[in-house]
């Protein structure tokens, strides 16, 4: 027992040896100056043990094998096989337990010497045998809970900022310990079996946290374009991204419409519906079959394009096709509904969600001490990358060091209102002015189509599209210029220019809606002719065959020969397609010409040239973000329109996003350079989205209008021959639905039932306004609690 | 070999290969051997970052950045992913205090914008933006921040020393080659 008590002290001495170089390695080291609050208490109690204590050779021997602690696996197998030998005949597991949790929370909260405690621990339990044969379930949870105890303090240990030498001391003691408890308690925790299974679960757990580690990175590299955005981004700030964070956005929700359109109705149509050159209306008639497959009449789509599952006219009104007794009129209008229902929710769910985050993360207490020591991603090793990082950086701070002296800006307030009512006065007699020219010529070119429009020069023809081509150039040149006077912050004075310019938009679609109508009524008389010259026509082909009484045989006719209707469906669907094929080249005739020859001629004829072009007219353009956003948007509001009476839209808007993303990307990063005044996008981007429901709205109303109103065309279309459109839904009622659906529906579309409805939704949101209004308060009350909290918190180290 | 001794002789070799001719294969006599800094800032994970002087000098014992074995895996494994937030919250105090005086001042912050923006920003901006930094976090009023004031403001902030995690990818991180240090 002797031998055994004083090999164990040596053991002990050679670990308090161990600490004590640690302390004088540090005492000599500088960096004991930044580690002296922490170590200052260990110093001096080693200081006193140093006083008490002899050497001896075997305690020199330790100093000499423990000089570099750690990395020694040989050394602690060694010192714990001593120890297992002498310590399997030991302790009792509560007491040991209890003092070994004790001792070692007080070696780690406490900072304070292991071995002395250590000794007495050993020394009081050496005389108890161990029973592990006679554990209860109780002493059991003991056991486990040991387990749990001893996690917690080698979680706490990895939180101390020790040298790894310390650690070492402190988890080989630890270690020391499992190692008997596990060695003792083998038979009662299931023996080799029980510690394969734990190793196993252990492993598991590892190998599934890293997994979910793996799965959220590959999530966040699925992200189309992320990269370049943020690229984008990094040198140009979040302004101009969040213009592309748009464009992904839009993306997004046109390849939703594009799965709708084409899976419900082109494909069936195509694969389940009579095949071409079958039916009239599915057949280019022999008059246009000549020049139908020319390319200058594909482009125009006209020609083969034109009866195609393209557009409107092709679709049959058979009730159900295919083996699948698909029902494709009502496909086709439920489609047609669903494509703007499902763009309403989106916009709206977007809207919410925006405004909740920017609820949440707009904590800005310590904005600049969060970018200066937060912002660099410790894992960066490429060069190109850490570039990006560095550019993004600056970029964020320019961004932040403007909303400061924006906020500091301390200007004469009177003046200011002054000259911001003047701008306004000032816009919106421009708006104005060019509603009523916009008016004023869309009734003349009226005037002249009615005259027939050969007795007319060239500009008196294309009167309106020239007009609204240059109010759209010069307008907002004017309104950036009136906007100088405004003095606002540049994100605001950015909404503003983009509603002004919304506001001129209008107009322009007001002109394309009116000339449309025009052309839908000129279209619907000529179908009336044309019906009664049907008749006239049928009958003469009977008139040679047979005599008046007899019933007349089927006459068969080419169905390309069949006179046919002018279709103003599919009419329409060609102008917005028109439409959106010409302003995509537009687009991209004004990148090239206007960002990219600009750049080039900037750049090569620098050199020679009087003045310098970089920095002087032009120099390289700024990316127009108001412009790009309001295109956009523009073009996906021509989009919704359009898509009840062109199924292929959104699958051309998909092919125009995806050149576009790419090819503004490079022009951008290429031909641009970032904007003086880098501001910070709003970082909930509302404001757009708020544009896209104004236009939504707008472009869905002559969309409705039109499906309610006009009666379809009687021979083409997949509505042909009802009286309205909306009559497939009652047909469908009828027809595949048990009577009492019927006459459930009857009572819902009751007025006396919807009206109190209506009444209920709008109390209902009036109800939840008030509630969310109350919380944002709340909010607000608890933030500012906090802030003082923390400040009192804190006064009294002032004092100190 | 368990984990950990796999991931320890890892990371000797790691150490191994910046100085093959001053370390050795054998490490059973504890020898005294530190590699200098300009060796240690080579390593990848060190090469772009900013502040790859400071990290290696904080880890030091003499405070030059002269880094033995045992100071090399104390950085690794304060830097590495699965280290505590507290742990890091001590050792990034430590980092950005440039003249080791446990406070930091303006200067020390005028140097951390310095190297994070690669002196892009003009004397003007640098002042303003030290100027407000200091004004937000110092909340004991002597004009430097101490290590409270240093947690105080870490702690609440969104995105965290993200020193190795997955959301560097995510939201504000750009681009990251990965070079996990949890593999070591």
């Amino acid at each position: 027992k002797g031998r055994r008590k004083r090999t164990r002290r040596d053991q002990d001495d050679k670990g308090r040896k161990r600490d004590e170089e640690v302390q004088a390695k540090i005492k000599s080291g500088k960096s004991a100056k930044t580690r002296k609050h922490i170590k200052y208490e260990k110093k001096r109690k080693m200081e006193e043990k140093l006083e008490v204590e002899e050497g001896e050779g075997e305690e020199r021997h330790a100093k000499r094998k423990r000089k570099h602690g750690s990395a020694n696996k040989e050394e602690r197998d060694e010192d714990g096989r001593k120890r297992t030998v002498k310590e399997k005949a030991q302790g009792v597991k509560r007491k040991k337990h209890k003092k070994v949790q004790r001792h070692l929370t007080h070696l780690l909260c406490h900072s304070s010497e292991p071995s002395e405690e250590e000794d007495n621990d050993e020394e009081d339990n050496e005389e108890v045998e161990v029973r592990p044969e006679s554990l209860s379930s109780e002493e059991l949870e003991k056991l486990k809970e040991a387990v749990d105890e001893r996690k917690k303090l080698i979680q706490v240990l990895r939180g101390k900022p020790w040298p790894m030498k310390k650690k070492c001391v402190t988890l080989w003691i630890l270690k020391k310990e499992s190692q008997e408890f596990v060695e003792k308690y083998e038979g009662a925790l299931g023996k080799g079996k029980g510690r394969k299974l734990y190793a196993y679960k252990v492993m598991m757990t590892k190998k599934w946290m890293k997994f979910q580690r793996d799965f959220e990175n590959f999530k966040t590299a699925c992200i189309p374009w992320e990269m370049k955005i943020k690229e984008i981004e990094s040198h140009f700030g979040s302004s101009v991204a969040s213009y592309f964070i748009f464009l992904r956005w839009m993306y997004g929700i046109n390849m939703i419409l594009f799965c709708l359109t084409f899976g419900l109705v082109m494909v069936p149509e195509a694969l389940m519906g009579r095949p071409y050159g079958t039916i009239p209306r599915k057949t280019v008639p022999r008059a246009e079959a000549t020049s139908a497959m020319d390319f200058a009449v594909l482009w125009d789509f006209g020609g083969y394009a034109q009866y195609s599952v393209l557009f409107y006219g092709y679709y049959n009104n058979q009730r159900a096709i295919g083996w699948l007794k698909f029902r494709m009129p009502l496909s086709y209008f439920l489609v047609g509904v669903g494509t703007v229902a499902y763009s309403y929710m989106v916009v709206i769910r977007t809207m919410a969600r925006n405004a909740n985050e920017s609820g949440v993360g707009d904590d800005n207490s310590f904005n600049f001490n969060w970018k200066m020591f937060t912002s660099w991603d410790y894992l960066i090793g490429n060069p190109e990358t850490a570039d990006n990082k560095f550019a993004s950086i600056t970029t964020s701070f320019k961004e932040a060091i403007l909303e400061e002296q924006e906020s500091r800006k301390d200007d004469n307030i009177h003046l200011t209102r002054f000259l911001r009512v003047l701008a306004n006065f000032l816009v919106l007699c421009c708006l104005a002015g060019s509603g009523y020219l916009i008016y004023f010529v869309v009734r003349r070119s009226q005037k002249f189509a009615l005259d027939g429009l050969e007795n007319h020069s060239w500009w008196e023809r294309n009167e309106v599209n020239m007009v609204m081509s240059l109010l759209g150039m010069f307008c907002p040149m004017l309104f950036d210029v009136i906007s100088a006077l405004e003095n606002y912050h540049p994100r605001v004075a950015l909404q503003w220019q983009l509603g002004r310019i919304f506001a001129l938009f209008l107009g322009n679609l007001y002109t394309f809606i009116i000339a449309l109508m025009d052309e839908i009524n000129l279209k619907r008389e000529e179908e009336k002719i044309i019906k009664f010259n049907i008749t006239t026509w049928e009958a003469s082909l009977y008139n040679g065959t047979v005599s008046e009484n007899s019933t007349a045989p089927p006459v068969t006719i080419q169905p390309a020969d069949v006179p046919r209707g002018p279709c103003w469906e599919t009419m329409v669907g060609q102008e917005f397609v028109r439409l959106i094929i010409s302003d995509t080249m537009t687009t991209y005739i004004t990148l090239l010409i206007g960002d990219f020859l600009r750049a080039v001629l900037v750049r090569f004829l620098n050199y020679c040239w009087c003045w310098d072009l970089e920095a002087g007219f032009p120099s390289y353009s700024e990316f127009d973000v108001s412009g790009n956003v309001l295109g956009l948007i523009f073009n996906q509001g021509m989009i919704w329109m359009g898509a009840f009476y062109a199924p292929c839209l959104p699958a051309l808007n998909i092919l125009r996003l995806h050149v576009s993303m790419y090819l503004q990307c490079w022009a951008v990063m290429c031909c641009n350079v970032p904007q003086e005044r880098v501001f910070k996008a709003s970082g909930s981007n509302n404001f757009y989205m708020a544009m896209l429901l104004v236009i939504l709205f707008l472009s869905t109303l002559p969309a409705i209008y039109t499906i309610v109103t006009i009666p379809p065309s009687f021979d083409c279309g997949p509505f042909s021959g009802k009286q309205h459109m909306f009559d497939v839904i009652q047909e469908t009622l009828e027809l595949d639905f048990p009577a009492w659906f019927g006459k459930v529906f009857s009572y819902a579309s009751n007025p006396g039932l919807v009206l109190p409805f209506i009444l209920l939704m709008v109390l209902a949101i009036y109800y939840l306004q008030s509630t969310s209004k109350s919380y944002k308060e709340a909010n607000v009350e608890l933030k500012k609690k906090l802030q003082t909290v923390t400040q009192i918190s804190f006064s009294p180290l002032a004092l100190m | 070999m368990t984990n950990a001794d796999s991931s320890s002789f890892r990371l000797h070799g790691r150490y191994r290969e910046l100085a093959p001719h001053l370390v050795p294969l054998d490490y059973t006599n504890n020898p005294d051997i530190r590699v200098p800094p300009t060796l240690i800032v080579t390593m990848p994970e060190l090469k772009e970052n900013p502040f790859r002087d400071r990290i290696v000098e904080t880890f030091s014992e003499d405070g030059h950045g002269n880094l033995s074995f045992n100071d090399f895996v104390d950085m690794f494994s304060a830097l590495c992913e699965t280290s505590p937030r507290e742990l890091k919250t001590i050792y990034a105090f430590k980092i950005y205090d440039f003249n080791r005086d446990n406070f930091i001042c303006k200067e020390d912050l005028k140097k951390t914008l310095n190297k994070l923006t690669k002196g892009e920003l003009s004397p003007e901006e640098v002042l303003l933006v030290c100027d407000k930094s200091m004004e937000e976090a110092d909340l004991d009023g002597d004009s430097k921040l101490s290590f409270s004031d240093f947690e105080n403001m870490v702690s609440k902030a969104p995105d965290f020393l993200r020193y190795g995690s997955t959301s560097s990818t995510t939201k504000r991180g750009g681009k990251s080659t990965w070079l996990p240090l949890h593999n070591i």
